[in-house]
């Protein structure tokens, strides 16, 4: 591929690539994102390219993988241009039906479009889908339409224009003062001001300064950043570039979990085919601007998604926070200016230059604009990726996009923020989701998890669990949050198991409110708030667990008994054949009796009991009733009789 | 490993201290566990004290410094597959396996991890064996799918 | 160096830039107590017990003496409520680990710290990593450092090192606030191989 030296040669080279492109042709597009793949999706883009040769169709129809559509829940997604028919939970015995009815007779195949499952209302368009609908995709919308191992399609969308605008339109200080002008505030955490961060670095002394990537995305439960680095890397990189630029830094780095290598392989390629083009290295553009970027692979800690303990890391070293009495814009990696933003807020960054501030802030709140990326997981029916604008309420997203909670559950509490953010009660669903909003009722914006619990969540065990997740993924070094989250952990722990007592809920408190204070950064000040929240919302829950040593989701493991109610058991012997622990006694003819000395309650039996019967139970914080008597278990079928 | 494969990562880094991180990761990946010599090869190649070397492989959750068995399980303890019940699944795999997370069996056949979120969050709650995920489990689906490794 | 005025428990100080607030009420004779605080070594913040209010711009925070420079007209207060229960809910959960450490004996007594708060763990190291550092930015050996995370991080000598190095040297023991160090010492020593 050429070097590309000016404006004027990228816009030339971005017109043949899209005169190349028959728009018109047909294309098989499926979704090769990292959840797509986990369904198949591999092996379903296996399937349409052996499909459309076997079919002679090889000349005439293009397939590519793509970044992720975002709809993980009925992966793999395959869409088919020009039409834009939209196929879900597509299997590769499915594909010469596809190729054979629709790409050559235009027929649709119905019972692989979207139906609705509560109305059973069909559409066959991406855009119709209501999960699509009601979504404002700027950042992740590109995906679609992208192999990200391929710079061209960037570029045919429009690509690396934005940094030939910064680069030879703008000076560095208008970039920055656009940036400022978006009020765009960083997607990773706490939503500080980008382009104050930038200003800092910028004003700060020294000659060499860093712009830095931060997709170590630890929170559990949270992916978008995964698929935008996966899914665009071009994106990314471009907006790191814009930065550099602004910032004035030469050196950029990307610190990504190696637990992701999806989207290490896709960056790597990305880098290298950036450098080919001439977007990164020497005289970038011709605009006498040098750039260069070095990817480091987190090694796996949560912390590290912390700035100062990620440029610990990238020093090399294990990643243990510093104090930022002074900011790491001023002294970050080596002491030397440093922004650290992270994936989604750098993917943002050529947008708003391209189509400028002005465009950006018409989406939004007052303090929040733009759009944000959510990954909507746990409970839900839509489980995926959702880009919606800053200001739309968490009833919106969770109803209307998510399409509300399976089994015809209720809602309980939907958690952000991941560990150092909070649960959100049901009365306040008409919330508008922005970053001062969220952190007004306890809880935060963080990276954009939003894992939604129904009825059987026991909150007491959601603060248990983060507790538990902090206590392994914190760097240890200061008592507080080391110490702190030991004790608070042990605490709940024993509420959950029943062990609760008097006093526990007040001693909490206690190790919360100096964890708050005096923990050496945010993983630690902030470990205490998935307890806080439930504790100001769920209060009743740990009274519960605490003095009637009852769970009142019947979750926790200690304080349920599984039990099989004798009047509705119809001896089909579906739960003693599954059962793990063989604890169930019945047979044919014989109701079922769980051994309660030997069950290990892993609820197999209860998952499996067919719902006609809806025989087995759980019990919390009342006995077992003792088992009927040997002769009172013999059921005798009318049906046989006869 | 030999000193000759540990050499080649080094130079592949330049023989820079800072890359100490993602040297240890090759190695990783090479050899599926960090043995001691090897450790002190780096600390000479590097020129970094073996206390940091000892930190960093015990700090990050990439690294094992005992030896792996033939399948790695890795069950996703991510907040989703959570609230759809990953920890019974847990409980059931290391009941059937005989080994806690962090623990290879005497046969060397398993080694359980738990993981903080693979991003399948749909599928929850998945494990992973090997690298490939198993989706939408329960305790005696997963006991199934392992009935599968030799 | 310019010259930095401000208070310290209502007292002035005069100080120059790029001291910690620890040094400056050290200057005027205002006692902060540290644990993993030592003139010689790097400033660590780690213990916490020599958190502070400061008062800057008309906002209040909580800060490590240790670590935070100075600033003009900052108001410092090394005693309040919130500061004394900190220091004294911290006292307690270290207390778990080292029961029998006669600096954290003396700081219960001043804080009202109950000494059975959590139950007893003594592993005797309350992480303050003096003898880690010490070793490692004075005697430049690193014969011990830090190893895991979290509720498990641990510190552990370098067998080799600690069999050549430290039998001469010795000098991590007398820092240690839990008087605990010698044992871990000997007991490194006793599971080496060499």
């Amino acid at each position: 591929m050429p070097r590309i030296n000016s404006p004027g040669e990228l816009e030339a080279v971005r017109r043949e690539i899209e005169s190349q492109a028959d728009r018109a042709k047909p294309c098989v597009l499926i979704c090769a994102g990292s959840g797509c793949i986990a369904s198949g999706a591999a092996e379903v883009i296996a399937a349409f390219r052996a499909e459309i040769e076997n079919q002679g169709l090889a000349v005439d129809i293009g397939t590519k993988g793509t970044g992720c559509h975002g709809f993980c829940e009925r992966g793999p997604v395959v869409v088919l241009y020009p039409e834009e028919i939209c196929y879900l939970q597509v299997k590769p015995e499915d594909v010469p039906e596809i190729v054979s009815k629709t790409l050559k007779g235009k027929e649709i195949v119905e019972r692989l479009v979207y139906a609705d499952r509560a109305t059973g209302e069909k559409a066959s368009r991406e855009s119709e889908i209501p999960f699509y609908k009601n979504q404002q995709r700027h950042v992740i919308g590109s995906n679609v339409r992208i192999d990200p191992k391929s710079i061209e399609d960037y570029m045919a969308l429009g690509g690396y224009t934005a940094l030939s605008k910064a680069l030879c339109d703008m000076t560095a200080v208008e970039v920055l003062g656009e940036i400022k002008k978006s009020n765009l505030r960083g997607r990773g955490g706490g939503g500080f001001p980008t382009g104050r961060k930038w200003e800092e670095s910028r004003n700060a002394p020294g000659d060499i300064k860093y712009v830095i990537v931060n997709a170590d995305e630890g929170d559990p439960g949270a992916y978008m950043d995964r698929s935008v680095l996966e899914g665009n890397p071009h994106s990314v990189l471009e907006g790191l570039i814009i930065g550099g630029w602004a910032v004035g830094a030469c050196q950029g780095f990307v610190y990504v979990r190696q637990e992701y290598p999806l989207a290490v392989e896709n960056l790597m390629i990305a880098i290298e085919q950036a450098t080919e083009y001439g977007f990164l290295g020497q005289n970038i553009l011709g605009s006498g601007f040098d750039f260069k970027v070095t990817v480091h692979r987190g090694a796996g800690a949560f912390v590290c998604g912390e700035s100062s303990a990620l440029m610990t890391a990238i020093e090399g070293k294990a990643g243990e926070p510093r104090p930022k009495y002074i900011h790491t814009a001023i002294k970050g990696v080596w002491d030397r200016p440093s922004v650290l933003n992270n994936v989604e807020t750098w993917a943002n960054v050529p947008l708003i230059i391209a189509r400028g501030a002005d465009w950006f802030t018409q989406f939004g709140t007052e303090k929040s604009k733009g759009t944000k990326i959510f990954s909507l997981v746990g409970k839900i029916n839509n489980t995926g990726l959702v880009e919606v604008p800053m200001g739309t309420t968490l009833r919106d997203i969770i109803f209307k996009v998510g399409g509300g909670i399976p089994g015809g559950r209720k809602f309980k509490a939907v958690q952000t923020g991941g560990p150092s953010g909070g649960c959100i009660p049901e009365s306040m669903l008409d919330l508008e989701v922005g970053f001062d909003e969220l952190s007004k009722v306890g809880s935060m914006m963080g990276s954009g998890g939003m894992i939604i619990m129904d009825e059987d969540t026991c909150m007491v065990d959601v603060a248990r669990y983060f507790l538990d997740f902090l206590a392994d993924e914190s760097c240890g070094k200061c008592v507080p949050c080391r110490e702190g989250i030991r004790q608070m952990l042990k605490i709940l722990t024993n509420i959950t198991q029943g062990k609760g007592k008097e006093g526990d809920i007040e001693r909490l408190e206690e190790l919360a409110e100096v964890a708050g204070y005096a923990a050496l950064c945010a993983l630690g000040r902030t470990a205490p708030n998935p307890f806080l929240s439930t504790l100001k919302y769920f209060r009743e829950e740990y009274e519960a667990h605490i003095r009637d040593k009852k769970c009142p989701a019947l979750s926790c493991k200690e304080l349920i008994a599984y039990y099989i109610d004798p009047n509705k058991c119809r001896a089909c012997m579906t739960c003693s054949k599954q059962c793990p622990s063989n604890a169930i006694d019945g047979g044919k003819n014989r109701i079922h009796v769980i051994e309660q000395d030997k069950c290990t309650k892993c609820g197999t039996c209860f998952e499996v009991c067919p719902s006609r019967f809806g025989a087995v139970t759980k019990i919390s914080g009342a006995p077992v009733p003792p088992p009927i008597p040997e002769e009172a278990r013999i059921i005798t079928r009318e049906s046989k009789q006869k | 490993m030999d000193k000759e494969q540990i050499d080649k990562i080094v130079a592949k880094y330049h023989g820079e201290p800072s890359a100490l991180i993602q040297i240890l990761l090759d190695i990783q990946s090479e050899n599926r566990w960090l043995p001691g010599e090897a450790l002190q090869m780096v600390a000479e190649a590097l020129d970094v004290p073996l206390t940091r070397i000892q930190h960093i492989a015990t700090f990050y959750k990439a690294f094992s410094l005992v030896p792996k068995g033939r399948h790695e399980i890795h069950i996703c303890m991510g907040t989703a597959c959570h609230v759809r019940g990953a920890s019974r699944v847990l409980d059931t795999v290391e009941g059937h396996t005989g080994i806690k997370p962090g623990e290879t069996d005497l046969d060397m056949k398993f080694s359980l991890e738990t993981v903080n979120c693979l991003g399948c969050c749909a599928l929850g709650p998945v494990i992973e064996i090997d690298g490939k995920p198993h989706g939408r489990m329960a305790p005696a689906k997963a006991l199934e799918v392992l009935k599968n490794y030799e | 160096m310019s010259e930095i005025l401000f208070t310290i428990d209502a007292k002035e100080v005069k100080a120059t830039e790029g001291m910690t607030v620890l040094e400056a009420a050290k200057s005027i004779g205002v006692f902060i107590p540290t644990l993993c605080h030592h003139e010689k070594l790097e400033p660590y913040g780690a213990c916490r017990i020599c958190m502070v209010e400061v008062e800057t711009g008309g906002r209040t925070r909580i800060v490590a003496s240790c670590l935070y420079p100075v600033e003009p007209n900052l108001v410092v207060r090394t005693r309040s409520q919130t500061i004394d229960k900190i220091r004294r809910v911290l006292i307690e959960e270290m207390l778990a680990h080292a029961p029998d450490s006669v600096q954290l004996d003396e700081l219960a007594k001043e804080y009202g710290a109950d000494r059975d708060r959590f139950e007893k763990e003594p592993s005797f190291c309350i992480h303050c990593g003096l003898c880690v550092r010490y070793c490692a930015e004075i005697k430049k050996k690193n014969a011990l450092g830090f190893i895991d995370r979290g509720a498990r991080r641990e510190i552990s000598f370098i067998p080799k090192l600690a069999a050549e190095e430290c039998w001469n040297c010795k000098e991590c023991f007398e820092l240690c606030p839990t008087s605990a160090l010698q044992a871990a010492y000997v007991l490194a020593q006793a599971l080496s191989p060499v």
